[in-house]
């Protein structure tokens, strides 16, 4: 267990007083250390090493889909409903950048006028930055400013189109995919890859016409998933089966979760009681499954490598740079002077013998 | 050690308050921020100051570009000032403001802590400049 008073060692005097007046409930200090984060500023590390301690105690909800599907107006929904019951919500909403200019315009904050005014809703938009990669990374950073903040909610949207974006919403306990109706047949489903990722799946705007085949749809993919031989026995999967039943995100015979499709019309706040319902079915089923405990461990593991393949490749570019840089490098393979293979065993071999020897030297003492 | 490089973006909001329904120029204005690479928050139509308050400080903007074309602007950008400051987050934002204000209303407003005010003809070339120059300068 690291010592708090450790890593405060570490910090800077205006990071210092950054980190109390976040955990004093600042709003321009969280909002200030988000940028921190966004901008990585020296020192954020230090800052967010100090903050981790205070983290781990809010419910953090993923909720993705297609530009258009209604995600944010259903953000919206979800939080004034929070809002009600006296919890407090952080909601980071991103959105993609231009990858010519790196510009963006974030529009999410349109769709979340019902609690506008508000300052115990946290809302903060984030683009792409052009940092493939990276913006996962920032995400799960903001996402643990706002927890040791003392949010007890905060919600991550983000547009669902690839696996920037499955990651992101992989910081998320819970992952709500929000599908809109005539979206496509089931292959549309299949090819998007958003079937694995959803612990529930929202079909909004549930008042238009295709919505019964969509969610009808949905319910096979996912049955098919789960078991690929229970499309083959229709008992209580035919068309009735399309009107939506929170009950169907129970956990099922075998222990498992398996995902309900809930119908929204979060225009109209129509649905979203069942949706908040679902999610809090779906954090007692972590709990009681214990699956929240393995969720934890995957999301600090995939969190450590990142950190490490970003380091271990910021050390990379020192190496090239020493070596007269990319573009000298890089002109010689072009010429044929060399094969990119030799240039980059030369590279890695200082980086390769120092690892040996370490290795040699002090074997590290396995604490647990 | 840590192999970060530092990713600086402009952050500004664009913001339309009050009973005016004219959004084509905060429009022209959020496309071309974007294109100038800024990252632009643009908060909606019909927003009560303290909502442009909330949003400015939450998203910890470099610049507030409030477009206003209702003749409301002698009460209306003075309350936006004050909820800034209440939130400590007056110095460091740059404060522009668009549409269509009289001559001999803008010193009042300069008075206040109004930066710049663009009127019609202003060309988008000059304002984004404006904003490299003077923006998150901090």
């Amino acid at each position: 267990m690291v010592d708090p008073s450790d890593t405060m060692a570490d910090l800077s005097e205006a990071n210092a007083r950054l980190y109390e007046s976040l955990l004093d409930g600042d709003h321009a200090a969280l909002a200030r250390v988000i940028t921190e984060i966004e901008n990585r500023t020296p020192g954020y590390r230090e800052l967010l090493a100090a903050l981790h301690a205070e983290t781990g105690r809010a419910s953090v909800i993923g909720v993705t889909g297609s530009p258009g599907t209604g995600k944010s107006t259903l953000v919206d929904a979800l939080t004034k409903q929070y809002r009600e019951a006296g919890e407090t919500v952080g909601v980071i909403a991103i959105d993609p950048s231009s990858p010519y200019t790196g510009g963006s315009v974030l529009g999410d904050r349109i769709r979340m006028g019902s609690t506008a005014g508000d300052m115990d809703v946290f809302v903060r938009s984030m683009s792409a930055r052009g940092r493939l990669g990276g913006l996962s990374m920032a995400t799960a950073d903001a996402v643990k400013a706002l927890d040791a903040f003392g949010k007890d909610r905060i919600i991550v949207e983000t547009v669902g189109a690839g696996q920037n974006e499955v990651d992101i919403v992989e910081t998320a306990e819970t992952v709500a995919v929000v599908v809109q109706p005539g979206s496509g047949d089931d292959i549309q489903l299949l090819k998007a890859g958003i079937l694995e990722i959803g612990d529930l799946f929202v079909v909004n705007k549930a008042d238009k016409d295709e919505a019964a085949g969509t969610v009808a749809d949905l319910e096979t993919m996912i049955h098919m998933d789960r078991s690929p031989t229970a499309g083959l026995s229709t008992g209580h999967h035919g068309p009735d089966a399309a009107e939506a039943d929170p009950e169907d995100g129970d956990t099922d015979d075998d222990g498992g979760w398996t995902p309900p499709v809930i119908e929204t019309v979060a225009t109209a706040g129509e649905g979203v009681d069942e949706l908040r319902g679902a999610l809090d079915d779906h954090y007692q089923y972590l709990v009681d499954s214990g699956e929240g405990e393995g969720r934890r461990r995957r999301q600090a593991e995939t969190e450590l490598r990142r950190l490490l393949r970003a380091d271990l490749g910021g050390l990379a570019e020192q190496v090239v740079d020493r070596h007269g840089g990319i573009e000298r490098l890089s002109a010689s393979v072009a010429n044929r002077e060399t094969d990119p293979y030799t240039v980059v065993e030369e590279l890695v071999e200082p980086l390769e013998s120092a690892v040996r020897e370490s290795v040699a030297v002090e074997p590290e003492p396995s604490e647990r | 050690m840590s192999a970060d490089h530092t990713q600086r973006a402009t952050r500004c909001l664009v913001a339309k308050v009050g009973l005016d329904g004219h959004d084509r120029g905060a429009h022209v204005i959020a496309r071309a921020f974007r294109d100038a690479g800024f990252e632009v928050i643009y908060s909606g139509l019909h927003r009560a100051p303290e909502e442009i308050v909330q949003a400015a400080v939450q998203e910890d903007v470099d610049v507030l570009g409030i477009s206003i074309l209702s003749g409301a602007h002698n009460t209306l950008i003075p309350k936006l000032i004050e909820g800034l400051e209440s939130y400590d987050a007056f110095e460091n934002t740059l404060i522009l403001v668009g549409g269509i204000i009289p001559d001999e209303d803008k010193p009042q407003l300069e008075a206040v802590g109004v930066d710049a005010i663009f009127g019609p003809g202003t060309s988008i070339e000059e304002t984004v400049e404006f904003v490299r120059e003077h923006a998150g300068s901090e």
